[in-house]
Parts: C-alpha cells; sequence; structure tokens
C-alpha cells in the first residue's frame, strides 16, 4: 500500500523547496553535533552542505527509496564512528534515518497527501506543523519510561548513564538488578504482600460493587444521586484525606479486633489494608459496570423469567455473560489500584503489610538502587499486559452491544 | 380520582385494585434494588464514611485537657486573668493531683505536646513537672511519718478509710481514670471509701480511692498491703489545714481516730503548693502558662483550624501569628497556584492531542490511543521514579545538554527538589485525566459544522475559534476539574521530586501524622482540603453529572 502512494502527482520543486528544506533541518543537527566541538556555527554550514547532497539523491533517485536510504544511514553512522565512538554512531544512524525520510517525505510530495486537495501552502504548513506538535506531545507521554527500562539493565549500582552503557559496550549491561529483584526477600515479601491483598480486595469491591451496580440501574431507586455520590465519593476525595481518615479509624478498630476477637497483629494489619484498598476500588467498578449496563437489554431477563428461569438462574445464565466485560474491566481497575496504592497502605499498614509500591516509594526517598528500575520495568509491563486485556474486552463489549461496526 | 368509573375501581387479574396492585409491584422494586444496594453501602459508610467523619471531629476535639486536669479546670473557672494576677492556691492544689495521676499513668507528656501547639515551652514544663510531682508530696509524707509512723503502713491505712457508702465517691474517681487512661477501670478492686472519712477528709479520701483504683486495676497489687503514694500524704496535710477538720476530728470515733487526732495537733510544714510548683519552675508563676489552659480547657475548640490558618485564640480572642510563623496560608495558596499551573498545561499539551484524536479515522485513532493510556496504566511509582531519572541533576535531560554542550558541566539546571520538578511530573502523569474526558466530548461534535463554517467563509482560526472551541469547552471544565482535584490533594509525586518548595499542604498532612504527631493539625488541615474538593466536586456535578465520568475512553 506504501508502495502506491509514494509518489504524488504534483511534485515540489528540487531547488526551491526540497533543497532547502532538507539543508534547514540537517543544518540544526549540524549545529548541534558542532556544539558539541565547540564548533556550532560550522557544524551548522557542514550540516547544510550534507542535506543539499542527500536531497539531491533524492530527487534523483526517487524509485530506489529503500536502497538510498540505508545507504544515508550507513554513511552517517560511520561518519559518526570516525568521528566519536559507538554512541555518536547511533546518534549519526538515526540522524540520516531521518535526513533521508524527510528528503523522500518533502521529494515525493508525500507531505501533501494527507490534506484535503483546496488546502493552500499556509495550510498544509500549518496541519504539518501541528502534527510536529501532536508528536512531541506523544513523545512527552511515552519517552519518560525509556530511560527507565534502559537503566534497569545497568551493570552499576548507579541511578545515572555509565559511559559504557552510551557506548552499547556489553560490560555496561546486566541482569543483576532483576536477579536482586527476584531473590531477595527486601522485595520478594513487598510482592508476595502486593499480591495477598489486591486480588482479595478486588474480588471484595467486584462482588460488592457488581450487585450494588445492578441495583442501582434499576428504573426506580430512591435517593439514586445521593446514593451514587456516596459510592463514588472514595475516587474524588483526596487520597491523603482518605488515609487520614482511616488513620484515626482503623487503629482503634484493628485494637479492637486484636483485643476481643484474640486476632494476630499481622493478620489485622492486612484486614485492614484490604478493607482501605476494596472502598478505594469500589468506584470503579461501579462506573464500568453502571455503563456497561446502560447498554443493556432488560427484555431479555423478562424472557428468560417467563421461560421459568428464577432470578439466580437468570442472572447467571443471561445477564453476567453480557456484562462480564465491564464487570472485568472494573475489576482490573480495582487491582491496579490496590496494587498501586501507598498513601493509604503508608498510614494504615505496618511493616509486615509492607506492599510492593511502598518499598519502591522508602527505596526512591531513602536509599536509591537502580533495584527500583528493575521492578518498575516489570511494573511497566504487566500494566500493558492489563491495558491490552481491558481495550480487548472494551471492544468485545461494543462488538456485542453493536455499537462500533465489527 | 382518575382510577375509578362508573363501575367501581379498576381491577388487577389478582382481584384488587389496579392501583394498589401496581404501588405493591412499585414498592417491591425500589426494596429489590436498595437490598441490592444496601451491603455495598453499608461497607462504604463502615470503611470510608465514618473514618472521614472521625477525622472531622478529631480536628475540633480538645477533650484532652479536661481529660488529664479534671480537677484544674473548673477550679480554673473562678480565676479572672484581667484583675487577678495568678491562681488561687486551690487551683495549685488541684494541678497538683492531676498532673500526680497523669504523670503515674504516663500521660502528662501528652497534655504538654498539646498546649505546646499553642504556646510553646510548655511541653518541657509539664515534662520537668510532672516528674517532680512525688517530691513535693514527700515534704508531706516525711512530716506525717514523723509524727505518727503507723502512717507508713498500709494495713493502718486501708483499715482506716475502708467502709461503706462511698459509691459515689468511687465511680466519680473510676470515671477520672478512664477519661484519663481511655481504658476500661470498671473491675472490682476491693476497697470501698467510708462515708465518714469522705465527710472529715474529703481531699484525703479523694487521692486515697485514686491511688486504690491505680494500685489494683494497672498495678494488680492489693489495695490493703500496699503503702498509699505521696498524694495521699499531701492530701491529708491539706484536709488538716483546715479549720473545719479539727473539731470534726475531735468527734471522730473511727479507725484511726486517735492517730488524726495527735497528727491534728502536730506541727505540720506550711508549704503552699503555689510557692512548691514555683520552686520546681518559676514559668508556673507565668500568666501565659494559665491563661493558655483556660483557653484551651473546653472539650472542643477551633485552635486547630485557627492553627491551619496561621491564627492562634489567645484570651483577648482570635489574632494571627507573627509572620516568621506563618506557613499554612502560604502553602494553601502555592497548594493552588501550582494545581492551576499544572491544569494550565494539561489543557495546553492536551487539547492538540484530544483534537488529532478525535478527527482520525477510528483504526488510527485507537492504535494512537494506546500511547495515552499506555502511562494512565503504568504505576504511579513508576512515572514518578522515571521523572527522578530524568531530572536529577546527573539525570538523562542534564548529561544530554551537558553532552550537547548547551549546558556546562559545573551549572547543571537544576530541575528537581523544587516547583519546576513538580510541575513537569504531575502534568505528565494526570495528562490522560484530561485527554479523556476531552476526547469523549470532541468525539460528539460533528466535524460538518467546521467545514460549514468553512464554506460560509470563516477562516480556519474563525471557524475554529467561534465554531468549534465553544462546544468543546464543556470537555475542557470536566477535565480541568478533574485534573484539578487530583493534583490539589496530590503527595507521592510532590514528595519525591518536590524537595522543599515543590510540595503540596498533602505533604504538610503527611508530617503531622507521621513526624510532629500533631494529629488535631492534620485533622483540620485535611478538612479545609477536603471542603475545597467537595465545592470543586459539586461543580464537576454541575458540568458533567458525576455519571457520566468514563475511564479509558
Amino acid at each position: 500500500m506504501a508502495k502506491k502512494m509514494l509518489i504524488a502527482e504534483k511534485r515540489p520543486d528540487l531547488l526551491r523547496f526540497t533543497m532547502p528544506l532538507t539543508a534547514l533541518l540537517a543544518a540544526m543537527f549540524g549545529f548541534v553535533g558542532g556544539n558539541m566541538a565547540a564548533q556550532p556555527m560550522l557544524g551548522a554550514l557542514i550540516g547544510a552542505l550534507v542535506g543539499c547532497a542527500i536531497a539531491f539523491v533524492a530527487e534523483t533517485n526517487l524509485m530506489r527509496r529503500t536502497q538510498v536510504r540505508w545507504g544515508v544511514i550507513a554513511v552517517l553512522a560511520i561518519a559518526g564512528l570516525v568521528f566519536g565512538n559507538v554512541g555518536t554512531a547511533v546518534s549519526g544512524a538515526i540522524i540520516g534515518a531521518v535526513l533521508s525520510w524527510t528528503a523522500y517525505w518533502l521529494a515525493t510530495g508525500a507531505y501533501g497527501m494527507t490534506v484535503p486537495i483546496y488546502y493552500t501552502p499556509a495550510q498544509t504548513l500549518w496541519h504539518n506543523t501541528f502534527k510536529f506538535i501532536c508528536g512531541l506531545i506523544f513523545f512527552f507521554l511515552v519517552a519518560p519510561l525509556i530511560p527507565v527500562m534502559w537503566l534497569s539493565f545497568n551493570a552499576e549500582d548507579f541511578f545515572t548513564f555509565t559511559p559504557e552503557m552510551l557506548n552499547f559496550q556489553a560490560e555496561g549491561y546486566s541482569l543483576k538488578h532483576y536477579r536482586d529483584f527476584l531473590g531477595t526477600d527486601e522485595w520478594m515479601v513487598p510482592l508476595k504482600n502486593s499480591l495477598i491483598i489486591a486480588p482479595i480486595a478486588t474480588i471484595i469491591s467486584v462482588t460488592l460493587g457488581t450487585l450494588a451496580a445492578i441495583g442501582l440501574s434499576q428504573s426506580h431507586v430512591p435517593g439514586r444521586q445521593a446514593i451514587m455520590a456516596i459510592l463514588i465519593s472514595p475516587m474524588i476525595v483526596p487520597l491523603i484525606i482518605s488515609a487520614t481518615g482511616m488513620f484515626f479509624f482503623y487503629a482503634p478498630l484493628g485494637n479492637w479486633l486484636e483485643a476481643t476477637l484474640g486476632l494476630s497483629q499481622s493478620f489485622v494489619g492486612f484486614v485492614k489494608v484490604i478493607l482501605a484498598h476494596a472502598v478505594l476500588g469500589i468506584p470503579f467498578v461501579i462506573i464500568t459496570v453502571t455503563a456497561t449496563l446502560v447498554g443493556f437489554d432488560r427484555s431479555l431477563t423478562r424472557a428468560a423469567a417467563s421461560m421459568g428461569a428464577n432470578p439466580v438462574t437468570t442472572f447467571f445464565q443471561v445477564q453476567m455473560p453480557l456484562i462480564l466485560p465491564g464487570v472485568i474491566s472494573g475489576g482490573l481497575f480495582a487491582f491496579i489500584t490496590s496494587f498501586d496504592e501507598v498513601v493509604v497502605v503508608l498510614f494504615v499498614g505496618s511493616a509486615q503489610q509492607q506492599t510492593l509500591p511502598w518499598q519502591m516509594f522508602t527505596g526512591l526517598r531513602e536509599q536509591i538502587s537502580p533495584t527500583i528500575l528493575a521492578a518498575a520495568t516489570i511494573l511497566v509491563i504487566v500494566s500493558i499486559m492489563l491495558l491490552t486485556t481491558v481495550e480487548l474486552l472494551r471492544r468485545r463489549s461494543e462488538r456485542l452491544r453493536g455499537l462500533s461496526p465489527a | 380520582m382518575s382510577d375509578t368509573t362508573g363501575s367501581g375501581p379498576m381491577l388487577a387479574a389478582d382481584g384488587r385494585p389496579l392501583k394498589e396492585s401496581l404501588g405493591r409491584a412499585l414498592r417491591r422494586q425500589k426494596l429489590r434494588a436498595l437490598a441490592l444496594i444496601a451491603p455495598l453501602l453499608f461497607f462504604v459508610l463502615l470503611t470510608f464514611v465514618i473514618p472521614i467523619v472521625s477525622m472531622l471531629i478529631r480536628s475540633v476535639d480538645n477533650k484532652i485537657v479536661e481529660n488529664t486536669l479534671p480537677g484544674t479546670v473548673p477550679a480554673l473557672a473562678a480565676w479572672d486573668s484581667t484583675t487577678q494576677d495568678l491562681p488561687s492556691e486551690d487551683v495549685y492544689q488541684n494541678m497538683f493531683f492531676d498532673l500526680f495521676n497523669a504523670s503515674e499513668a504516663r500521660r502528662h507528656t501528652r497534655l504538654g505536646s498539646r498546649l505546646n501547639y499553642e504556646t510553646t515551652g510548655l511541653a518541657s514544663l509539664f515534662r520537668t513537672s510532672g516528674r517532680n510531682m512525688d517530691s513535693i508530696g514527700e515534704v508531706f509524707q516525711d512530716a506525717i511519718e514523723d509524727v505518727d509512723p503507723r502512717f507508713e503502713e498500709g494495713a493502718f491505712w486501708f483499715e482506716m478509710m475502708n467502709g461503706a457508702g462511698g459509691d459515689a465517691m468511687l465511680e466519680m474517681r473510676r470515671a477520672r481514670w478512664e477519661n484519663l487512661t481511655e481504658q476500661d477501670m470498671s473491675a472490682d478492686i476491693g476497697f470501698m471509701p467510708s462515708q465518714a472519712i469522705i465527710e472529715i477528709l474529703p481531699t484525703t479520701a479523694a487521692a486515697y480511692t485514686d491511688w486504690a483504683i491505680w494500685t489494683v486495676i494497672d498495678e494488680e497489687e492489693v489495695v490493703s498491703e500496699e503503702d498509699p503514694w505521696e498524694a495521699v500524704y499531701a492530701a491529708l496535710a491539706i484536709d488538716l489545714r483546715n479549720p473545719a477538720t479539727g473539731p470534726a476530728l475531735a468527734a471522730y470515733k473511727g479507725p484511726g481516730a486517735e492517730a488524726l487526732q495527735t497528727l491534728a495537733a502536730a506541727d505540720l510544714p506550711d508549704l503552699t503548693f503555689a510557692q512548691a510548683f514555683l520552686d520546681l519552675d518559676e514559668d508556673w508563676a507565668d500568666k501565659e502558662v494559665w491563661e493558655t489552659i483556660v483557653v484551651y480547657s473546653p472539650n472542643y475548640t477551633a485552635g486547630y483550624f485557627l492553627n491551619a490558618v496561621d491564627a492562634q485564640l489567645t484570651p483577648e480572642g482570635v489574632s494571627m501569628r507573627p509572620d516568621n510563623q506563618q506557613l499554612y496560608i502560604q502553602l494553601f495558596i502555592r497548594t493552588l497556584q501550582m494545581s492551576l499551573i499544572i491544569t494550565g498545561s494539561c489543557i495546553l499539551l492536551g487539547y492538540p492531542i484530544a483534537w488529532l484524536l478525535a478527527n482520525l479515522p477510528v483504526r488510527t485513532a485507537n492504535v494512537l490511543m494506546i500511547l495515552v493510556l499506555l502511562p494512565f496504566w503504568t504505576s504511579l511509582l513508576v512515572r514518578t521514579s522515571a521523572w527522578k531519572v530524568l531530572l536529577q541533576q546527573q539525570g538523562v535531560i542534564n548529561e544530554i545538554l551537558v553532552w550537547l554542550g548547551f549546558v556546562d558541566d559545573a551549572n547543571r539546571l537544576i530541575l528537581m527538589n523544587n516547583s519546576t520538578g513538580t510541575i513537569i511530573a504531575m502534568t505528565h502523569i494526570l495528562l490522560p485525566f484530561m485527554i479523556l474526558p476531552l476526547y469523549s466530548v470532541m468525539k460528539t461534535i460533528p466535524p460538518s459544522y467546521l467545514r460549514a463554517a468553512k464554506s460560509l467563509g470563516a477562516t480556519n482560526w474563525t471557524a475554529f475559534w467561534r465554531v468549534y472551541f465553544p462546544q468543546s469547552v464543556p470537555g475542557i471544565g470536566a477535565g480541568s476539574i478533574l485534573v484539578f482535584i487530583l493534583a490539589i490533594g496530590y503527595y507521592i509525586t510532590p514528595e519525591i521530586v518536590g524537595g522543599t518548595d515543590g510540595v503540596f499542604i498533602s505533604n504538610r498532612i503527611a508530617y503531622h501524622i507521621s513526624s510532629s504527631l500533631n494529629w488535631g493539625l492534620a485533622a483540620a488541615l485535611g478538612t479545609i482540603l477536603l471542603v475545597l474538593v467537595m465545592a470543586l466536586y459539586w461543580c464537576y456535578d454541575r458540568i458533567v453529572g458525576i455519571d457520566n465520568v468514563k475511564l479509558g475512553g
């Protein structure tokens, strides 16, 4: 598909358009590169010349795009290696890829193919600038996570890049922080606690939340607004306030449980944290499940009832399968809320209930060890998996309810 | 009535009137809905609403003063600080017994720290004085035991004090201990103050009962086998100073009568309690100390709230704290300012993205949406640590700038541990909360409106500003309030990247909970923040409706 729209019918002029613009971009790269050697102007000049050359090559070899682009990348990478080290070679390759892509994008007229035919040059320019700005914002959103993952393979106990890492030497990298994470109680106990607390809290919030959401979606609920406001409030009240309130109330509650029921201190601690996390997850379950129930066809339950099914059977056989995607994604939200929660567990829990985020928080505040980054990388991977699940569920739910075409 | 026809009320299939039958069905439906909601509602009330209410109560609760000084507080009511210089001897006597009991229960330091929030220096005054209450009592104990050695024996005391009819006194003293220690004090102690002694020696009976309760319940000893503590001797000396005691003792015939009569005739030290306190610490002659106790003696106080807005309660009324002690108003303003800046930057960055997503084909938009949702789903700690990696002095941004030669190695940018760091990191963290509501509003604006405007001759800018933008304002409102509410109560990120001048009011609350232990002030600050957020929440409900919150597009 990309091959077909390679060349626009109306292509811009080489000397008046493609070459100056490519040269301008290349000159910027040259300026930055020259700045490293304290020669920014010379760098810009060399950059401009290289840009002109690339634009010329692109213009004269429109159909040999792949070969030319790899050629440019290779030349600039080698130039980087000659003047610097592996790090500059990689930068050179990236700059080569960007420059050659730009040259072809301009030379083939692809830049004007996403806008309506009647756009003026100024409008086309704005359109592309806007897309570039959006690209930068997307970069801002996602890029901060990249150094974290990269640094987690650091061979040293530093929170910063070492020269070996920047030169892509094998001795600069290791898995020792992952071994630290997986092999020490310092991290495994909190992980275990998190994996005890989060699922139980999720089960409580999903069970109670789904029931209540079904109740709330009935047509006649007295005081619906007020009830909704109370049930949503744990999401709106700032965590620090919830934590303060729970700190005051849960301590005597815990003492009472220990004194009257004779439960162990550690068990009561877990109960307190689980209750606190369950209530924090409830708004998410309520919101997602009520949203799913909006599209639920009530005649289905009536049909089931008319065929002799009792309410419980109707619920599990008819209603539950249809609202299941909403329930699961609400549950995932509740899970991530608990799994990611620090403030409340910090105030309500004791050392025996130390969770993974708690351990990361103290780590970030006190002793800086890249093991935190290994933990962070694992958490990013987990969240990517959760995100994928939620997205798939959402699409399935929309398909089931006929909200989106296929 | 509309349900009646010419032939009588309309009937349902089972023969009941239709209206009644429908009403019953509706009622049953309502009950079923409520029954489904009830467990959760109960759960949320117990685990969330009650804790919040307990925080509200704690922000005005001030029972600790009256509970620790149950005798002094009523005695001080007679003191008029405007005309009299210092309280009367009666106040000092009550203070002696209250502090004596409090220091036995190790509660005097708590009261000291409570009052220290209002007047500095009271914490150490209460701590050191509480420790030395025994030495005041010993003066009297030694004198009394010199007159008659029988007063050294626990059994002698028990025989003298024990009797019948003192139920009222026993219950009152028990209640005082319960208030002071917040523990159950109702166990049987095997002692009952004698009514005869209560009439002749009221102070002694009270002090002995106090000691008896404490000895049995806390120290688990037997009353008749133990010597009473020093306060009881001091109480006896006080009673004997009363001119009415001598004649009453002369008529007394009960156990120990003869020893008491000898003691009444003997010469006991004439040390006043006012003088004794002054010898311990001359601050006890400071009017301000007593005024502070008077001002903070009610069970509920606005003191914490006044502290939370840099004011204080003095005998003359409410006044602002000195400039160098003001902190919280400035902190509230800074929290609001920074939340506003964060909200503003989120609008600035979120609007283009939401516009792009809403106007791209669904398939492309869904792919790009993942880039928005990925940080949204990533752990807050991960994103905060990412910003720590990026922003610190040896961090990625500074390293790149130095490498490229834009920043001198010696003058690296200070991006962290100040408000810049907090604003950058929190803008990144809260940006999805702006994009998602904006996107869902923009999705509903038909693109044909823009085209219509343009075909009528509007320029791009006019078409956007006059046609598109006004329709997207609800989205901006929803997103802004959401981001603002979240930003104003943030704790983790400012704590890690905020340093000292990038912190929010929530960090101060956490500090008072975990470090300074001034829980009342933490509760008051939390209550103010809660009111602020509730007002915003109400606006949010007005603009978007709480039912319309959507998650993940």
